[in-house]
């Protein structure tokens, strides 16, 4: 499945541009953590990283389909 | 009000927005951009917001302050763009019936936020730059 995938803060320079597409292996959040990780290694660096589908803080057994907003969310820092 | 601006926050305008007649106290946290990090010298800060998520976000921390306080105003606006040392990053602005539970709501407001809400800084240094909280 091919997916967009909104990025910011740390995450952005990353993966390279405000938004990517991702050719992901599996359904879930946790199988594009899976894909993720494979692709962006520095990813695994980070203090955290949250996906967002929706808006929404999603967790790893949520299923996705190519119609979602996906975000990622590296360490917030606001304030 | 929640608001997310590229414009100087206004802290008149937020005090303004939380408050009703039927508060005993209104407490404002107002957060500003620190000119040093460990020592190093800070030229600038930039902020961005995921925005409709981070206005999302941050009603839920006002829900769950609700169900712990009486809140009888309550108003927050952040900052995004480039800032410098001294400018006005957040204001909370929260209106309680007496002044105990104002200082705990907003504490707690103020709290969460830097926890939940999608919202980045990158601090500029004279020799470089960083994500901040991005790396251990």
């Amino acid at each position: 499945m091919i997916l967009k995938i909104k990025t910011f803060g740390i995450s952005r320079d990353i993966l390279g541009g405000r938004v990517v597409e991702l050719d992901m292996n599996g359904t879930s959040v946790g199988d594009l953590r899976k894909s993720l990780s494979l692709r962006y290694p520095q990813l695994d660096k980070l203090n955290s990283l949250f996906i967002a589908v929706n808006q929404e803080y999603a967790e790893d057994e949520k299923v996705l389909s190519d119609k979602d907003e996906i975000a990622l969310i590296p360490p917030v820092s606001g304030g | 009000m929640i608001e997310i601006t590229e414009q100087p926050i206004e802290v008149q305008k937020v005090i303004d927005a939380a408050s009703l007649k039927e508060a005993g106290a209104i407490n404002t946290f107002i957060g500003t951009v620190r000119n040093q990090t460990s020592g190093k010298k800070v030229t600038k800060l930039e902020y961005e917001a995921y925005e409709p998520m981070a206005v999302s976000e941050i009603q839920k921390v006002i829900d769950r302050a609700s169900q712990q306080w009486i809140l009888t105003g309550w108003a927050i606006s952040h900052r995004v763009g480039t800032l410098l040392p001294g400018e006005i990053a957040v204001v909370v602005a929260v209106a309680t019936p007496h002044r105990k539970e104002s200082f705990a709501a907003c504490q707690f407001i103020i709290d969460s936020l830097k926890q939940t809400v999608p919202i980045w800084k990158k601090e500029f240094f004279e020799d470089g730059d960083q994500w901040v909280s991005a790396h251990p």
